[in-house]
């Protein structure tokens, strides 16, 4: 129960490493979206209760640092919790997969309802070159961070809750 | 008597065969044979030395291996020590020029003030060109002031905290600024883009735009100071049937390596829309 705080910690981590590292490691325009993946595993791996918790802490987390307004990250991150749930209870017996479901799928749509949401409010931000500059550069290299993430996020959920049944 | 006699003679005839050899020697009559000999005795003298340093050797190795080893790790311990020293001291070389910089442009502007800040992060979202400095509301900063390098204008405060400010960068695809083309002496808009890259609009036709003319922020509507650099025209398209001509721009700043920044503290940015008509249907 207690251990579940350490989302705090752990999520400031992860912000300050999208912010200050990752957002760095370029590939085209795009880069990884760690919290994404992160929360991807974790809902994967954990209670569903908490996965929602930690999505909506890390939307805050993101939002307070990024200039996007806040409903898109807030969204974004609980409809990936949600995709996460969904797909655990299809693929349960093949996890990797489901974990790179959730991350391809997530990063699609979380891409596309930025771009949505940028657009709508002023920013012009051209469909073709977005799709091709940043929309697929990132979704290859959150892809590439699944892995890493979700062993270690496997770990940490079985030192989180260790009554629970991980596979 | 005749005992001393004969041991006399027997010293004499030693002597002189001594003697007799040494001459012979001397004179070079036994060269063939004493060469021989020598030979003979520095061979194997030779033969004994090589066997003795052996034998010492491999009875010395080990203790020397080990010392060696524990020598040549002290060693490598202190070439990376000294190797972070000059990465370190690399890094004190390049902050130093850019201070330095950066001091030679507060010198040359004076009518402004500046509070140097550094760029501790990017935003999170591809999608937007921003980036966070660790000065905040608790240093003065405040939303809408211009950060500059000492290459050029980069952008301005977008949210303040109290020890941290985003700032959106001219490269931001929702960045727009009225700037001035020196050379043709007239105004455009600078927009950014997805890529980071620069371009201008709203060029007049009429006007005549060259590669490499200077452009600078006009200061019209109040978001920014006039005469900011900002870049150069790259290269200019113009087509009979648009309203207006579009260029490239390149900027004078390498956003790609953003260390230290200045914000400029004493500009306060106009706010112009209650001044707009608003057009009713």
């Amino acid at each position: 129960m207690f251990r579940n705080l350490i989302a705090f910690p752990l999520l400031a981590l992860v912000v300050i490493v999208q912010s200050a590292v990752i957002s760095h490691m370029t590939l085209l325009a795009g880069y990884a979206d760690l919290m994404l993946v992160i929360l991807a595993a974790w809902a994967l791996k954990a209670e569903a209760s908490s996965a929602w918790l930690w999505a909506i802490l890390g939307g805050v987390m993101v939002s307070f640092v990024s200039g996007l307004p806040w409903p898109v990250t807030m969204f974004g991150y609980l409809f990936v919790v949600l995709l996460a749930q969904l797909l655990r209870r299809r693929v349960w017996q093949a996890p990797l997969l489901a974990m790179f479901s959730v991350t391809f799928i997530g990063t699609l749509i979380m891409d596309l309802f930025t771009l949505l949401v940028l657009n709508l409010l002023g920013t012009p931000l051209p469909i073709g070159d977005s799709l091709g500059l940043i929309v697929l550069p990132s979704m290859l290299l959150n892809l590439l961070f699944a892995v890493p993430v979700y062993v270690m996020i496997r770990d940490l959920a079985q030192w989180v809750s260790p009554a629970q049944e991980v596979e | 008597m005749r005992n001393l006699f004969g041991r006399y003679l027997q010293t004499t005839i030693i002597f002189l065969i001594v003697g007799g050899i040494l001459f012979l020697a001397f004179g070079g009559y036994l060269g063939g044979a004493s060469r021989g000999l020598g030979s003979s005795l520095v061979g194997i003298q030779t033969w004994l030395s090589t066997r003795y340093t052996a034998i010492q050797d491999f009875l010395a190795a080990p203790r020397d291996i080990a010392t060696l080893r524990q020598r040549n790790a002290e060693l490598e311990s202190e070439v990376s020590r000294l190797q972070g020293q000059v990465i370190e001291l690399q890094q004190k070389v390049d902050e130093r020029d850019i201070l330095a910089a950066l001091v030679d442009f507060m010198r040359a502007s004076p009518e402004s003030t500046y509070k140097g800040a550094a760029v501790v992060g990017r935003d999170p979202s591809p999608f937007l060109h921003y980036i966070i400095i660790n000065r905040g509301s608790n240093d003065g900063i405040l939303r809408g002031m211009p950060v500059v390098t000492n290459q050029g204008l980069i952008g301005r405060v977008d949210a303040v905290v109290a020890d941290a400010a985003r700032v959106q960068l001219v490269t931001d695809p929702g960045s727009a600024i009225n700037v001035r083309l020196q050379n043709a002496d007239t105004d455009a808009v600078l927009v950014g883009s997805v890529t980071g890259d620069l371009s201008l609009d709203m060029i007049s036709q009429d006007v005549t735009v060259e590669a490499g003319d200077v452009v600078l922020t006009s200061g019209l509507g109040g978001g920014y100071p006039p005469d900011l650099i900002i870049g150069q025209v790259l290269n200019v398209r113009k087509l009979d049937f648009e309203l207006f001509q579009q260029a490239a721009l390149q900027p004078a700043v390498d956003f790609a390596r953003l260390e230290i920044v200045l914000v400029i503290t004493n500009f306060r940015p106009v706010d112009v829309e209650p001044l707009i008509p608003i057009t009713n249907p």
